[in-house]
């Protein structure tokens, strides 16, 4: 039977809630609330005026509704009337709700701002506080916007109750990270650090979570925190467990208040005054000191928060990294929790071991835990320990222990969690390479990762090893040798036939001397795993056989022998097959010289410093990368620093460390053409051409030279792919690779002419024609003459949008002082904000054939009507080329599908009744009627498409809401063919009049 | 800062929901549907705390309801567990040996000891009598709704 419930007691909720857990089975629960639900709505509709206890009980009801999961659209206006009652209870409910069903209904939100109002000003704390609670919670825009200033004042006004106090610092705290343009601290900044002096416990501790975050986007402003957090601390760290009284929490002086200043501190540099910087050293070490003594109470919640402050200053003297002393106690202090009988402390020092390693004056005692590191990876029974466990193993790497713990973690891998084999893998992998000193057993390496979890070694891995083999000639033998070995296991993984596929089709000839590893049988081995693998694994052995031709010119008969047979020259794969029938071509027509050109070896990959890590730094600045690659930067920090060892062969190492990382970004050549290439069969799939660029990998042999030159732009390749015969393609790359091709290696010092100065030409007049294709649709060819093609590829998510150009020159000429821009006209320019495009320059010089490619970043700030223009300029051949486009940005790529019932529907479509809000147009059929072309359109526009919902099946109605920055605009479509007429009736209704108007020209010229 | 607090039962029926920032329905269901998943299947004395995205998911069980908290990654674990023991005793004080019944039934009340403990995801006051007081004081105030009588307590 229900508990008694306390306090009011509502009878008929207790009840309601009881039924709800009577019910046997989701129908009858559904069934129960529906009856429940029809009920609150005919009390709320009712002609007689309810009493605050019935409104607050039935509001309390759906609250309870809603909490289960289901769908709430009532209430909220009876709800905000609680608001107003002076009956705290009633008051206490009705807040409650609008905190948990936060609706952006800006109607209601005026609403609820005028009770907040009232209460913030009626100097009854209690009141004062549900209403800072409920901006807390709600912490919208507009709230920020009405409250922002209020609160300040009353965080610091000298007459505020301790309670207020509280919840003001931490409102705005909220409100502070929510909108912090609307949060000015300036003459109240000074007020609230003093708030560390503040005699009431509690109010300190609010107050320090508001500091802490202000301090961290004004340094500056705040450093006088430091010193009084530094006296506040020793204050707490020196009292007796009996002196806060309340505020000691199972024998430890203020827990959270303390984890709180030393976090506060980890936003500052070490003090500078001596003095404070001293007593605060004291501090850390009275914390230390602690930790040794006997526990004052078994109790867990004692040495869980004795240990939370422990823990907190080791962070602290971490993120200090200059107390050397300190660093060495604290991390024998980890030592003793690696073995501790709480799973929980284990864990934790494992993690906080991780960053100490990256310390150079504590990473060799880290160092000195490493059997126990290992043995917790071997023995620890719960996954999450196991992983930090490997975590620190990575971390305390170095070149005096990597060959160990690559060991130990290959080990580990056989028998790991599935949830973790990947992250292992990639681990062994850069680990493995970070201190090869020798390559052979880096190789050895990768390919017993291969061995023991292939299904878990990324494409990532596997291109850096053949990255490596190819640019390290030392190590070529032994990788052939190794690799045809692997391939003699009866069953090996198909990573490794692809590693040895590549690698023998390269090197091959290195073991070929040796009759157990002649050129047939090495053939053999390879084919004989050729029928296990998947396409794109045999894709990548036909090329290898291409390759075996014009190494072993015996084996030539064998290999066309098997590339004419009709498994392949037929096969149902077009990849496939066109490889077999290309390279059966290739290796039948072409002579010896022109064959060792086209499959000459792999050039060695550009050393590039494409490390992810790079690239943060560079963007970001230190303080905003996250914690895990900080620890990464320092890693490699220290490794610097302490790896004088390194030896002389390293320095040619073809990229730096941790440049496997990087590889994610920047794929190798080896596989840019792929990815590169797919974007491109992505734009210009609706040009009919299934041309697959996997061939491009390989054609690039011979293009190395022009590869070398261009290196982010494999895309001469791919644009010439697209010309579906191989023998047009063929002569193409024999001529470039007879006649060097007029490339410059460095395109940007070549200066041919000033960017063009011209004006921006006016649009075309065709541009809105343009415009109207990709309403309804995301990617194509934007435009097209004789010279160049602009192929577009856009993905939308809510306000924000990301847009690829891909601009081809069609001729053989090259274009020069390429330029774009992209600019907001009009109606944009004076609402600058409208649409924040951002945009990368392209570089300068577009080779003929070649493609170039431009990312914009879109914002939809609030609701438009005007496209942006793109403007192209460039020289071909000495005339200038000037052209103006209109992006195909248009306000319906901001659409986020609604999916509602028809009794929803309809009710919102009343709701929006006023005139303005509807847009309406007849008019005639331009396209095909057919149903479902017209659905694909409408589905295309972003909306979700409802069925039945309009009680005439052959109309369309749709729902969708438009996300933009500044707000969120709902939308409702209804379109009604009329076959006979050849007529459409659009009709829509938005919640905003400029876009049902806006959509509504849009739409006309879709259908 | 914290972002959400989730009550659930070894069936995975949710109890209490508290969201520290704003997010959409959708979001909330597949957060719990994780969280629920993920909890209660982890074998028993396993440590308290998990990875989920770029947060810390610390749990504990108390009878036959989890406590699941999730905690931005810089923040304190062993402090978060504290946060969840502290709820629990303020629960208990106040329900007397307190039940997940009590919770379901009195969810409202749930919901008000927890707005006096934390607030935007921080915490609010440590201090159990004070927070003690702050809900006794209402439920004073639910039963005598006179509001001369409360200002005299409540100031006095």
């Amino acid at each position: 039977m229900p508990a008694v419930s306390k306090g009011d007691g509502m009878r008929g909720l207790a009840v309601f809630i009881s039924d709800i857990r009577n019910c046997k089975s989701k129908e009858a629960e559904i069934k129960r609330i529906n009856k429940e639900l029809a009920n609150i709505r005919s009390k709320f509709k009712g002609d007689k005026a309810l009493d605050g206890y019935s409104k607050k009980k039935y509001v309390c009801k759906l609250l309870f509704i809603f909490l289960l999961g289901h769908d709430i659209d009532f209430g909220h206006m009876e709800a905000v009337n609680l608001l107003s009652s002076n009956k705290y209870t009633e008051k206490q409910i009705g807040y409650l709700f609008i905190s948990v069903l936060v609706n952006s209904n800006s109607e209601l939100i005026r609403l609820i701002n005028n009770a907040i109002k009232n209460d913030l000003s009626s100097r009854n704390p209690t009141f004062m506080c549900l209403a800072l609670h409920c901006i807390a919670n709600v912490g919208s825009r507009e709230m920020a916007e009405a409250f922002a200033s209020e609160i300040p004042r009353i965080l610091v006004a000298g007459d505020t109750m301790d309670s207020v106090k509280q919840s003001a610092a931490l409102c705005l705290l909220r409100l502070y990270k929510t909108s912090p343009d609307l949060v000015l601290m300036g003459e109240w900044t000074s007020r609230v650090v003093h708030l560390l002096n503040d005699q009431h416990m509690g109010v300190v501790t609010a107050a320090i979570s508001l500091i802490t975050c202000l301090s961290m986007k004004n340094p500056d402003e705040f450093k006088t925190c430091v010193s009084l957090a530094v006296s506040r601390l020793s204050r707490i760290v020196s009292s007796a467990s009996t002196d806060l009284q309340d505020y000691t929490y199972y024998f430890v002086p203020a827990p959270w208040l303390s984890c709180k200043l030393l976090r506060l501190l980890q936003c500052y540099p070490p003090p500078e005054d001596g003095a404070v910087k001293g007593r605060l050293v004291e501090c850390l070490e009275t914390i230390l000191n602690k930790a040794q003594e006997p526990p004052k109470s078994k109790k867990v919640q004692h040495s869980n928060a004795k240990n939370a402050i422990l823990f907190e200053a080791i962070s602290l003297i971490i993120h200090y990294d200059s107390e050397p002393n300190l660093l060495v106690r604290a991390c024998n202090q980890l030592g003793q929790f690696l073995q501790h009988r709480e799973t929980n402390l284990r864990y934790l020092a494992l993690e906080s071991m991780c960053t100490l390693a990256s310390s150079e004056f504590s990473h060799e005692a880290v160092k000195t835990h490493i059997e126990t590191v290992i043995n917790a990876l071997k023995t620890e029974r719960d996954v999450s320990v196991r992983q930090r466990a490997a975590d620190l193993l990575y971390a305390m790497c170095d070149r005096s222990n990597a060959k160990q713990i690559v060991a130990e973690m290959l080990s580990y891998l056989e028998t790991a969690d599935y949830s973790i084999r990947e992250e292992m893998v990639l681990k062994v992998a850069i680990l493995a390479e970070k201190y090869a000193v020798d390559y052979s057993w880096y190789v050895d390496t990768i390919l017993n990762l291969i061995r023991i979890a292939g299904d878990y070694v990324s494409e990532e891995v596997w291109y850096r090893v053949i990255q490596i083999v190819i640019n390290r000639d030392d190590v070529q033998g032994y990788a052939a040798k190794t690799v045809f070995e692997a391939l003699q296991a009866p069953a090996c993984h198909e990573n490794m036939v692809k590693v040895g596929g590549y690698i023998l089709g390269e090197f091959g000839n290195l073991i070929a001397g040796d009759p157990r590893s002649s050129p047939l049988v090495q053939f053999n081995l390879l084919h004989s795993k050729f029928h296990l693998c998947s396409v794109p694994t045999r894709a990548l052995l036909l090329s290898a056989y291409i390759k075996f031709i014009n190494l072993f010119p015996e084996t030539k008969a064998t290999i066309q022998e098997v590339l004419r047979c009709d498994s392949q020259i037929r096969n149902s794969d077009v990849e496939l097959q066109q490889r077999a029938v290309e390279y059966l071509k290739l290796s039948s027509i072409a002579s010896t010289d022109v064959l060792a050109t086209v499959l000459e070896e792999m050039p060695p990959f550009p050393e590039r410093e494409s490390s992810i890590l790079a690239k943060l730094k560079k963007k970001k600045g230190p303080g905003a990368v996250s914690v895990t690659e900080l620890e990464d930067s320092k890693r490699e920090g220290g490794e610097l620093n302490g790896g004088g060892d390194r030896g002389s062969d390293t320095a040619s190492t073809p990229s730096p460390s941790a440049d496997l990382l990087g590889i994610r970004s920047a794929a190798p050549i080896g596989a840019a053409p792929a990815s590169a290439g797919s974007l491109l069969v992505d734009v210009f799939s609706e040009a009919g051409s299934a041309f697959s660029p996997f061939l491009s990998l390989f054609l690039l042999i011979s293009f190395h030279t022009m590869a070398k030159s261009l290196p982010p732009c494999p895309c001469i390749v791919c644009v010439w792919m697209a010309f579906p015969s191989f023998f047009f393609f063929f002569s193409f790359f024999v001529f470039t690779s007879m006649v060097p091709f007029p490339i410059c290696s460095h395109p940007l010092s070549c200066g041919l002419s000033a960017p063009p100065s011209e004006d921006p030409a006016p649009p075309l007049s065709e541009a809105d024609e343009l415009l109207n294709k990709f309403v309804c649709k995301n990617n194509g060819v934007l435009f097209e003459n004789q010279l160049l093609q602009i192929g577009i590829k856009s993905e939308y998510r809510q306000n924000l949008g990301r847009m690829y150009l891909f601009f081809g020159n069609k001729t053989s000429v090259q274009f020069a002082s390429f330029t774009t821009t992209v600019s907001c006209p009009g109606e944009l320019q004076s609402h600058i904000l409208l649409l924040n495009v951002q945009t990368k320059p392209v570089e300068p010089l577009v080779e003929g054939g070649a493609q170039i490619q431009q990312v914009l970043n879109i914002e939809c700030l609030t609701d438009f009507s005007e496209a942006p223009l793109l403007n192209i300029k460039f020289r071909y051949g000495g005339a200038l080329q000037n052209l103006t486009l209109k992006l195909p940005v248009t306000i319906n790529k901001f659409f986020q599908p609604t999916e509602m019932a028809s009794h929803d529907f309809f009710q919102r479509w009343k709701q929006l009744s006023q005139p303005q809000q509807e847009a309406q147009k007849i008019f005639k059929a331009n396209h095909s009627m057919d149903t479902e072309v017209l659905k694909a359109k409408l589905l295309g526009l972003g909306t979700a498409l409802l069925d039945n919902v309009d009680p005439n099946p052959e109309n369309y109605v749709c729902a969708g809401v438009i996300q933009t920055k500044s707000q969120q605009v709902g939308c409702l479509l209804r379109l009604e063919p009329n076959a006979q007429a050849q007529m459409y009736r659009l009709t829509l209704r938005c919640s905003k009049d400029s876009v049902s108007k806006r959509l509504c020209e849009l739409l006309a010229e879709q259908f | 800062m914290m972002r959400f607090l989730l009550l659930f039962s070894r069936q995975g029926k949710l109890r209490l929901q508290k969201w520290f920032t704003p997010m959409s329905e959708r979001e909330k269901k597949k957060i719990i549907r994780d969280m629920t998943t993920m909890v209660l299947s982890r074998q028993p004395r396993s440590c308290n705390f998990l990875h989920w995205k770029d947060l810390k998911i610390i749990y504990k069980r108390y009878a036959s309801l989890y406590f699941c908290l999730a905690i931005e990654n810089q923040e304190n674990e062993l402090l978060a567990l504290e946060v969840i023991h502290r709820y629990v005793e303020l629960l208990d004080k106040y329900f007397g040996n307190v039940c997940e019944l009590d919770i379901i039934f009195n969810f409202e009340k749930a919901y008000f000891i927890l707005d006096e403990f934390l607030m935007g995801g921080e915490i609010q006051e440590t201090s159990k009598q004070i927070v003690n007081r702050c809900i006794e004081s209402s439920d004073m105030l639910q039963e005598d709704d006179s509001s001369e009588w409360y200002e005299v307590e409540l100031f006095g």
